[in-house]
């Protein structure tokens, strides 16, 4: 798997996929270039089918159904094997597992030796302190989401891929949610792909639109990220975003 | 109302029903008997019929223990490697195309007539329900998972381990309770060809008696071991899905 080669690299990369992408009946994407700039948050949009999720996957390195001609490569010139994390639209906690058991799982399953009291440590920071022992089937909706939380952050990686992880969620624990990520994830590449216009313009430094032509930058309101959910900037922000892709699709 | 009471008012109703027909058809006990001869013969020969059911026990526990786990690792090695399971499975699926009661008698003529053919009577009517419904299992974790583990750089071994075989025990479990029910009939067949021992032999030798009551005592016996033996089989089921 080449993890050794690359655990000692983990200052945030800055991430370029370059490269067109099609399905054996129709192409997806034309010849494009997206970059993921280091140490902050790019947002993807667009609409379904469009080829957010094959992105994200390209950059992970994971099998998809078409063919991709391109390159993914790093800034620092290693390759990406071991250094992306990845968190999905389902938390995909093991239900026979307890929430500690499954925040260790990527060690276990490298056969390496978990380190518990870290785990302890990411537990608390997700806001999990009282759950350490429980079963996911004991947690709502958004701590189950938290518990997937720390599970990336237990990998420490230095990229973090997230395809829509928040779009199960209510609201408020969406929000709650975004803030906890944008704070324990600062200062490492994230990639989000997201189908919301709002997630977007609060967490993105960077708002990304996937279409069939290839990709646009959309501009993103001054204030830093996370942006207040209230803030006026980010409020109309999102409503341009909105109206365009509404009237893009 | 316990959870006992709807499968006594069953069986209750079951005898009712036994006797009614007897009541109704007139047919003399030698054809069939009531309900209180068959109980009568089965107390009075219950040393007889205890020392046959030990022995179909032997042949079924072994059975179901060495054709389970013959299944289990069996369906293990195919999700390991999924072109041995494209080349195997039909082969496999092809097996059960034969009858098992075809091969009784083959099997008895390689294995003898004491309890080893019956063992593998037992083996090769569970082996294929074990395999396909764990092989099922353990090919239907959800790809995202499977994602989630290639990211994380697993091993394909505990991937396995860790993810994989925990995920398809519900299904190993179904496989199990129908195993639980199949093993009894391989031995009965089995012994029904060539024994000299086993509920199934007794039965063919009450019934060429014309002791249609012991006949009776011995598949009431047998059926009782079955049930029990199920209800066993569940409990260890219900302990492999685990909370979830």
């Amino acid at each position: 798997m080449g993890h050794g080669v690359v655990r000692g690299v983990t200052r945030a990369p800055e991430i370029t996929l370059t490269g067109s992408y099609g399905l054996e009946t129709r192409p997806l994407f034309a010849s494009t270039q997206m970059r993921l700039e280091a140490g902050q948050w790019t947002c993807l949009l667009g609409r379904s089918g469009v080829g957010k999720s094959t992105i994200l996957r390209l950059i992970l390195g994971l099998p998809t159904q078409g063919r991709f001609i391109g390159t993914v490569t790093a800034d620092d010139g290693h390759p990406l094997d071991g250094r992306a994390g990845y968190m999905a639209q389902t938390d995909l906690l093991l239900p026979w597992l307890s929430v500690r058991d499954n925040v260790v799982l990527g060690a276990r399953l490298r056969g390496e030796r978990p380190d518990l009291d870290k785990a302890h440590a990411m537990i608390d920071r997700v806001g999990l302190g009282a759950y350490h022992d429980k079963k996911p089937a004991a947690l709502s909706g958004g701590m189950r989401q938290r518990a997937a939380l720390a599970r990336t952050l237990m990998e420490d990686r230095p990229l973090v891929l997230l395809d829509e992880p928040f779009s199960a969620l209510d609201a408020g624990t969406r929000a709650d949610m975004q803030d906890l990520a944008a704070e324990v994830l600062r200062g490492k590449t994230v990639l989000l792909v997201t189908h919301d216009p709002a997630e977007a313009c609060r967490l993105g430094h960077h708002i990304k639109l996937l279409s069939e032509t290839g990709i646009t930058s959309w501009a993103v309101p001054d204030a830093p990220p996370a942006r207040d959910v209230d803030d006026p900037q980010t409020l109309q922000a999102q409503a341009a975003l909105l109206a365009y892709l509404r009237g893009t699709s | 109302m316990t959870r006992f009471t709807y499968p006594m008012l069953a069986t209750a109703f079951g005898l009712l029903l036994w006797q009614f027909l007897v009541w109704v058809t007139n047919a003399p006990h030698f054809i069939l008997p009531d309900p209180l001869r068959v109980a009568t013969t089965a107390i009075s020969s219950r040393a007889l019929i205890a020392e046959h059911a030990l022995v179909t026990a032997t042949e079924v526990l072994l059975g179901l223990l060495i054709g389970s786990v013959l299944g289990a690792v069996t369906a293990i090695q195919l999700a390991a490697a999924p072109r041995l399971a494209r080349l195997v499975l039909p082969l496999l699926v092809f097996t059960q195309a034969v009858p098992v009661f075809a091969l009784a008698p083959i099997l008895t003529l390689w294995f003898g007539y004491g309890m080893a053919s019956k063992i593998v009577m037992a083996v090769l009517i569970i082996y294929f329900p074990v395999t396909a419904s764990f092989y099922d299992g353990l090919t239907r974790v959800p790809p995202a998972l499977l994602d989630l583990a290639s990211t994380m750089g697993a091993r394909k071994s505990q991937v396995m381990w860790r993810i994989k075989i925990p995920h398809a025990l519900p299904a190993l479990a179904s496989g199990l309770k129908l195993a639980a029910v199949y093993a009894p009939i391989g031995a009965v067949i089995g012994e029904w060809v060539g024994a000299s021992k086993g509920l199934g032999y007794l039965m063919l030798l009450a019934n060429g008696r014309a002791k249609i009551d012991l006949m009776f005592a011995s598949l009431i016996a047998l059926a009782l071991f079955t049930v029990v033996l199920h209800k066993s089989v569940s409990l260890l089921a219900a302990k492999l899905d685990g909370p979830r």
